[in-house]
């Protein structure tokens, strides 16, 4: 048994000089590998301090529709689109290796064997921690996703200008 | 060697949830003592110094333990606020 040590000034010495107090992240991809990397940014951040925002827009709303929640839209032509497209935190596919749902299944299986959190857990994780969820109300309408069909915890129902305004304050902004 | 007052096992833990893990553990700590969190993720070797850099918390030291499985990691953090 060998046991090193470090210096913890050493080990501090190299990291950032600045301290980003603000983060925001679109999540425009409802594919279950992108929307892991937002969630584990989000959560990290929001561990080390920072004020975190998670916009979600087009197929990234998928990740925060309760799973099987039919749309209540008006007209046929969304209500169509609305149950064709799937959502729900734990139906996302990979954006490769999919295969029709076997590629994303085995995924999922190595992650459960790994103790690796899956999208339903990291997001519960991000909202425990007090991440900001913002819905874009423009692609809801354009999807036809009903509030109604969405989880809780969602902070905001917004568009483009509230995200830039969070974004404007922000150090860290990504779009995924 | 350090002497910590809890320990926190995080084996199998990947990226954020052994630091996840310390935020939440911290919380029922009181001040001034000093947290163990055992890894064998090597990630945390840069991880935890950054986060306790961000959030104020100190990093006490980095232990590097070699087994049979594998490095098992052993970061020390004293609650400092």
């Amino acid at each position: 048994m060998t046991i090193a040590q470090m210096d913890p000034a050493v080990a501090l010495a190299d990291l950032q000089v600045s301290k980003p107090d603000k983060v925001t992240i679109v999540l425009l991809s409802g594919d279950m590998d992108r929307a892991m990397a937002a969630f584990i940014i989000a959560t990290g951040a929001a561990a080390m301090g920072m004020q975190v925002t998670v916009f979600f827009t087009f197929w990234g709303l998928n990740a925060i529709r309760r799973k099987g929640a039919t749309s209540s839209a008006k007209d046929w032509l969304r209500q169509m689109f609305g149950l064709l497209n799937k959502g729900g935190a734990d139906c996302l596919p990979l954006s490769r290796f999919h295969f029709w749902g076997l590629g994303t299944k085995m995924m999922q299986q190595v992650m459960k064997q790994n103790r690796m959190p899956g999208v339903p857990e990291l997001m519960e994780t991000a909202l425990d921690l007090g991440v900001h969820f913002i819905a874009c109300t423009t692609t809801m309408g354009l999807m036809g996703i009903t509030k109604d069909t969405l989880i809780e915890g969602i902070d905001q129902f917004a568009g483009v200008t509230t995200y830039l305004a969070e974004a404007k304050q922000g150090s860290v902004n990504l779009f995924i | 060697m350090i002497q910590a007052d809890v320990k926190l096992d995080t084996l199998g833990y990947f990226c954020p949830m052994p630091i996840i893990m310390t935020l939440k553990k911290l919380k029922e700590l009181t001040l001034g003592q000093v947290l163990e969190v055992v890894s064998d993720d090597e990630g945390i070797k840069k991880d935890m110094p950054a986060w306790c850099d961000t959030t104020g918390h100190q990093m006490v030291g980095l232990e590097e333990v070699q087994t049979k499985s594998g490095t098992i990691y052993k970061a020390f953090v004293k609650k400092t606020k």
